[in-house]
């Protein structure tokens, strides 16, 4: 057991593959020498030379395309987005090459891909380096896309999307950099579509992923204090949905509040709650409630900024509402 | 009708070619024709359909520069224009026309269409029907041969890519980006442009402040090179050297054909704006009849010969027809296979 840094935990899964692995390298802007904008590969070109941790020029779309050329042809590259958002500039070869070329060429090439990096909402960034680019995904068919959310579980799961044959979409979030955790010191991979129970319960089942599980578990202090019994459950895989870990707990809570910091408009959340009425509608025995952050730039006002997202109370408050009966 | 570029002279007192080669490139920019003369009576008769962009009048450019290349293990890219591509590196035509037909013979098992026909066993990485998407994908390729060269040290790796698009193509990031990386990693990639005048209906000469695209080269530091597109044998000598050159480890190189489409943009395309005095001037240059009138001045065939050369590929041609007609539609049960690599094991 090391008590581990959640960048460093990235860092050991990209090591270890890429050990494992020649076929595995490293690509993005200042990945190299530089190390990472959040030093998730620091030293790594030091170890593997400068093809294997590439540092590029800024040219998203054509380096996302380059990747994806090179991983039709038997290579498994990474792609760091120095921040995730600049990768709205590379959506046109993350949608259309990435995830569409599989099938569209009716399996002839399969597209082996990593793209990871920083998002989410951070501290008083500004609109544009606090995206939230999951709304924006998930209807580009052909991706998966996962959110690590502990040290334990970003190394695990980085692990399985390298070795992965499908372009996998691998959300980290800026403020759970710092993170600590205890990791095991024999390898380990997650699964990439499976949801982690991060606490059983029995009042309401509570889904969320990303930074705002460590929101709902501070809530969930404050809950059970007062008697409550909710039960977590982290996503984790934001596609496809892991609706076997997700439907037993609807079955045994009959009430759901999810939590995302995704904003409302055709979110997670809102992908989400449709499945819930499509697949488990009369297992509820209330409305499913919706948490989002809001449909807004992201200011940079801390103020207005916190009033953005989901805050810990109001996720106390509406744990109390919906077990009360009052929702 | 705008002034013509003057296009570069070859010699071809220099190209050197044997009777073989000479028969093998005919047959080649025959093939292309005749099948796409055929797709457009196809389309007519309601056999194919969405956006068919025909390659008729540039045959010499994908002749010339795939048939430079190492069958089954250079890749090729393209574009929407990309039957006759994949007619150069080998595709049979029956998978080509099944595909157009929606059949899951075709070479993208009726999921791509024509303008995503793939096939990875003739290292086709595709036709792309989004403007620039292929360039950095076929940059990838070739970026792939120089990392098993030199990080896993593979003393084989020495294939070449080969990326074909047009001259509206050059206006867009991706083309400029990817030169950049190609020369700045000295990548072992043929730009191939055919420049053919238009896009779709803006005229190369309003789209751009340096029509001569072979000279954006030199800002990069890459050899950028002109050629009669509609002489293969010129096409054929400058491809060769690019080639040498890519596969000496050297770097890229930015080729430029002159060429035209002797058709519309697709058979969607009413084509009203191209001018009579334009089209005729290209037409007299026809890279087949100019072959051809080559190989028999040469003594390299005669007509008899190149005229049973046209039969053989009518017959292809007529099969290609009648396998994509018999073949079966997909499995409707196969809706979902291929979105991941798990679905088709
Ligand atoms: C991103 C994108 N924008 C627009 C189009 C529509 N479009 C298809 S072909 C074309 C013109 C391309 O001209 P050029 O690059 O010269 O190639 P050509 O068709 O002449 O071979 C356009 C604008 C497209 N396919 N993709
Ligand atoms: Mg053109």
């Amino acid at each position: 057991m090391a008590e581990t840094l959640l960048y460093n935990a990235l860092r050991e899964a990209i090591d270890e593959e890429m050990g494992r692995d020649p076929t595995v390298y490293v690509l993005g802007e200042d990945v190299g020498h530089y190390g990472g904008s959040y030093k998730v590969t620091k030293d790594l070109y030091k170890k593997y030379g400068e093809l294997r941790v590439l540092d590029t020029p800024i040219a998203e779309n054509s380096f996302t395309g380059m990747a994806v050329g090179s991983a039709m042809t038997g290579l498994r590259p990474i792609i760091e987005g120095m921040n995730m958002g600049f990768l709205l500039l590379a959506f046109n070869q993350i949608a259309n090459n990435a995830g569409m070329l599989r099938y569209t060429s009716g399996g002839n090439f399969k597209i082996p891909m990593v793209i990871r990096g920083p998002g989410g909402v951070g501290r008083q960034l500004g609109a544009e380096h606090s995206q939230r680019l999951e709304a924006y995904f998930q209807g580009v068919p052909g991706l998966k896309m996962v959110a690590c959310s502990t040290p334990y579980n970003a190394k695990g799961l980085l692990k399985a999307a390298i070795r992965d044959d499908n372009p996998v979409l691998f959300f980290e979030h800026v403020l759970l950099y710092n993170l600590k955790q205890d990791l095991p010191d024999e390898e380990y991979i997650l699964p990439l579509n499976r949801a982690e129970i991060v606490r059983p319960g029995k009042d309401v089942t509570i889904l969320t992923y990303s930074r705002m599980r460590h929101h709902v578990m501070q809530a969930v202090k404050t809950l059970t204090k007062e008697g409550y019994d909710p039960e977590v459950i982290d996503l984790i895989s934001l596609k496809p949905l892991d609706f076997e870990t997700i439907g037993p707990s609807i079955q045994k809570t009959h009430r759901v509040i999810i939590v995302e910091e995704c904003m409302k408009s055709g979110g997670i959340g809102a992908e989400l709650t449709a499945s819930i009425n499509d697949r488990l509608f009369d297992e509820l025995d209330a409305p499913v409630l919706r948490m989002a952050s809001q449909d807004i730039p992201t200011p940079y006002n801390g103020m207005l900024e916190n009033l953005t997202i989901v805050q810990p109370p109001q996720i106390v408050e509406a744990v109390k509402k919906m077990v009360g009966g009052k929702i | 009708m705008v002034q013509e570029r003057t296009l570069p002279v070859f010699q071809t007192a220099g190209a050197n070619i044997t009777r073989e080669e000479g028969l093998m490139l005919y047959e080649d920019m025959v093939l292309g024709r005749a099948f796409e003369d055929k797709c457009a009576e196809m389309y007519y008769r309601g056999k194919m359909f969405g956006f068919v962009h025909l390659y008729n009048g540039q045959e010499a450019v994908s002749t010339g520069v795939i048939r430079a290349m190492r069958p089954g293990e250079d890749f090729v890219c393209s574009t929407y224009r990309d039957h006759v591509h994949a007619l150069s590196v080998g595709v049979p035509a029956d998978n080509v026309m099944a595909e157009l037909f929606g059949k899951v013979t075709g070479c993208s098992k009726g999921r791509g269409g024509s303008m995503h026909l793939f096939s990875a066993e003739h290292r086709l990485l595709g036709g792309y029907a989004f403007i620039g998407e292929g360039i950095p994908v076929a940059l990838g390729a070739a970026f792939q041969t120089k990392y098993r060269r030199e990080a896993m040290g593979d003393a084989t790796a020495d294939q070449v890519t080969a990326c074909f698009f047009g001259d509206g193509t050059t206006n867009n990031g991706q083309f400029y980006e990817c030169l950049n990386m190609a020369a700045l990693w000295k990548l072992p990639i043929l730009f191939v442009v055919e420049n053919n005048k238009w896009a779709i209906g803006m005229a190369h000469e309003r789209a751009t402040s340096q029509p001569e695209i072979y000279r954006k080269a030199s800002v990069f530091g890459m050899p950028g090179v002109e050629v009669d597109g509609m002489d293969v044998l010129a096409v054929r000598a400058v491809a060769q050297e690019a080639i040498a050159r890519a596969r000496a480890g050297e770097g890229p190189t930015l080729i430029e054909a002159l060429t035209y489409r002797f058709r519309g943009h697709s058979l969607a395309d009413p084509d009203e704006l191209r001018s009579k005095a334009e089209k005729e001037f290209w037409f007299a240059r026809d890279p087949i009849k100019r072959l051809a009138a080559y190989m028999t001045e040469q003594s390299l065939a005669t007509q008899d010969e190149l005229k049973a050369i046209e039969h053989r590929v009518q017959d292809v041609i007529e099969r290609a027809v009648k396998f994509a007609q018999e073949s079966p539609e997909p499995d409707p049960a196969d809706l979902y296979k291929y979105v991941f690599a798990e679905d088709d094991p």
